[in-house]
């Protein structure tokens, strides 16, 4: 399999000139990535003030694949995630106070207080769900997809989860029953190298590649640059078309890196699990930064447009803090609720 | 509404076909739900009305397929997923524990997951270590999971349906044993509403706790109670969780001894749960203590030669129940100990 043969088969080159000629949407995915950038770079910086107490993975260097992916999907489309969920729910549309106040426990949070910072929810903007469980959401996703298809929906659902996942059996047995069933279900794999602090040459043979396995299942799957927004649009954008034109499930591996520690809000490369010069190329590749000077080249934004875009990400982002802080916790009296429907 | 004789597997039947008569939403599937067998025939029938899109047979994959579930459930359908075995289903507890039971209070009620799956359990005919468990305790101590084990016929329909349409996960339970006793059924379309445990025979001296199969096997040893002149009451879980235990406090409050039969093995058990829970709150009103009939602590054994003295029945139910009314020496059950290896005459195995 190689890149060449699947970006044919993709036919993603029309997406790709889509965008590339619509600097209006360049600068919609830009300013999604730096939004979700600010406010986990927030999130990281207010940590320590021990308000925010459950665990927090956060998806510092990996926003491409969430702006580029969601960016092709509409409301009525259901995404489901991970432990790491906060740039998937945003950036498909999820609310940001109620993501910010779920991670400080409060009533008003997305979950109620009863999630915390890996239980993400905004059924109105169409995300299902993200759970802690590796690879727990995969076959959630396979579900939804069966429901559209049998309500004869033309919506699509879409599983976000990383290269450990593929390791879980109920991956396995998910693609087989995906591609079986021909279901309307994209698989996007966010493949970061690491699982906690165990790389990927531990975890899986040398030479074997992710998406090379989910295409053994029978299902078109193509290798991206996680880091680069316009290549995860561009593949997504066509993954989506055509799954909703009745191609069945299609999977998608984005190569990316998470900077910060697998659970909290430091870095922690002084563990010596990962070297100093892979961290220093992967952040030379920061999927937000990259852009936007790219976008400053092409005349896509000025410099000020890029001021006053961090200046309103700020404010969007102190806001949902402020809405959070000012919160009321959940109290006694919802400790049950909602054990059963 | 009006009553027909049917064996409780063509209750089962019965109730998905009303089910999936009355509600486009519902789906079935699991590993040979369509085959020619069908389940035990409780499934017989249903992909040649309800057609191939409602009605599959799945790869053997439980775990995907119970997630499959959660998510269909999520997205407006309600699928029963069968299990012929409940032993190979623990592979999909991940999926149950992890994402059906919590779904609705972790996302703050934002979605609900009515699922229903139903797991058969075995007994007898060398069934042995892992084709007969009853974990039903596991089940049960499951936050958020509803578990229902009916043992009659009427209540094997009536509660399914309740089952299906209720917007939780349920775990149904069948005992392989009750799929050819017959009983009255219903043949209301209504839809019910999950009910509780249920006073099968009223007595005075004892009360009887017993649930699915088990709750046979007391009503076989109040027959042998009543040639030894004691009256027991007899009550038929029918839903183990929620539990309410209101009915069970009250029977023991009249008869001031509780005996709780469970098909499951003994430690960590529901009996115990059942027993913790009355004595809690009517022990001075209990002249002796709870006791307990349950499956040995140890796998379940192969060889009739050991599921002989390993399989509880009626005759140790009639035992425990004298040994509490400190007569224990006056009856010899002699020829009177109940089946233990196939559940009647008719049955040829294998399951």
């Amino acid at each position: 399999m190689t890149d060449n043969t699947d970006i044919d088969q993709l036919g993603e080159e029309i997406v790709r000139n889509e965008l590339l000629a619509d600097r209006v949407k360049q600068v919609s995915l830009y300013r999604q990535m730096l939004l979700i950038r600010t406010v986990e770079e927030m999130i990281a910086d207010r940590y320590s003030e021990q308000k925010m107490r459950c665990p927090t993975h956060l998806s510092i260097g990996q926003e491409a694949v969430a702006v580029g992916v969601c960016s092709n999907l509409v409301s009525s489309d259901q995404v489901v995630s991970t432990h790491r969920p906060h740039a998937h729910y945003l950036a498909k549309g999820g609310d940001l106070n109620a993501m910010i106040a779920e991670i400080h426990g409060k009533k008003t949070g997305c979950s109620s207080g009863k999630g915390g910072s890996m239980h993400l929810v905004d059924t109105n903007a169409g995300f299902a769900g993200s759970t802690a469980i590796v690879g727990g959401t995969i076959p959630i996703a396979a579900g939804l997809a069966l429901a559209m298809k049998i309500q004869k929906k033309t919506s699509i659902a879409c599983a976000f989860f990383g290269d450990a996942a593929v390791e879980e059996g109920v991956f396995h047995e998910t693609a087989n029953f995906a591609v079986l069933k021909k279901l309307p279900v994209l698989f996007v794999c966010e493949n970061n190298l690491y699982s906690v602090y165990s790389p990927l040459s531990v975890r899986q043979p040398e030479g074997r590649s992710i998406a090379g396995q989910a295409s053994s299942y029978g299902m078109l799957a193509v290798q991206g640059d996680g880091n680069d927004v316009v290549d995860v649009y561009a593949k997504a954008g066509s993954a989506v078309q055509m799954i909703r034109a009745g191609s069945g499930p299609i999977f998608l591996e984005f190569s990316t890196y998470r900077w910060r520690e697998h659970c909290g809000p430091n870095y922690d490369n002084d563990l010596g699990y990962r070297t100093a010069e892979e961290f220093a190329e992967w952040q030379s590749r920061d999927p937000v930064k990259t852009f936007g000077d790219k976008l400053q080249a092409n005349g896509a934004l000025s410099l000020a447009d890029v001021d006053r875009m961090v200046t309103e990400c700020r404010e969007e982002s102190n806001a949902a803090f402020k809405f959070a802080e000012e919160s009321d916790f959940p109290g006694v009296e919802d400790l049950e609720t909602h054990l059963f429907a | 509404m009006s009553t027909k004789t049917m064996t409780y597997a063509e209750a089962i039947n019965d109730a998905l076909h009303v089910a999936m008569d009355v509600d486009e939403s519902v789906i079935c599937y699991g590993l040979g739900v369509p085959d020619p067998k069908g389940v035990f025939g409780t499934t017989l029938g249903l992909q040649e009305r309800f057609g191939e899109d409602r009605v599959f047979d799945t790869p053997t994959a439980e775990n995907a397929m119970m997630g499959v579930g959660v998510g269909a459930a999520i997205g407006g359908l309600r699928p029963v997923i069968i299990s012929q075995r409940l032993d190979f289903f623990l592979l999909a507890m991940d999926q149950l524990v992890n994402n059906a039971a919590k779904w609705h209070y972790m996302f703050g009620g934002q979605a609900s997951v009515p699922v229903t799956v139903r797991l058969i359990v075995g007994r007898g005919w060398g069934q042995g270590p892992t084709h007969s468990q009853n974990l039903q305790a596991w089940f049960a101590h499951i936050p958020g999971v509803k578990v229902v084990n009916p043992a009659l016929a009427s209540d094997a329909r009536d509660l399914l349906i309740a089952s299906i349409f209720d917007d939780n996960p349920v775990v149904f339970i069948e005992h392989r044993w009750l799929h050819n006793t017959k009983g009255y059924v219903s043949d209301d379309v209504c839809i019910p509403k999950l009910g509780g445990p249920r006073v099968v025979v009223e007595g005075q001296d004892i009360t009887i706790v017993a649930s699915s199969y088990m709750t046979l096997e007391a009503l076989r040893a109040v027959q042998i109670l009543e040639g030894c002149n004691v009256s027991a009451e007899v009550i038929d879980l029918r839903v183990l969780s929620p539990l309410d235990d209101a009915p069970v406090v009250t029977s023991v409050l009249k008869t001031g001894r509780l005996l709780v039969v469970d098909s499951g093995t003994r430690s960590g058990g529901l009996a115990a749960d059942i027993a913790a829970r009355v004595t809690e709150c009517a022990m001075r009103h209990m002249v002796v203590p709870p006791q307990r009939v349950a499956l040995p602590d140890h796998p379940t054994p192969t060889s009739r030669g050991l599921t002989e003295h390993c399989y509880p029945r009626s005759s140790h139910i009639a035992l425990a129940v004298l040994s509490m009314l400190g007569r224990v020496d006056e009856v010899n059950f002699a020829g009177e100990s109940g089946p233990f290896d196939i559940p009647d005459n008719t049955f040829r195995g294998p399951f």
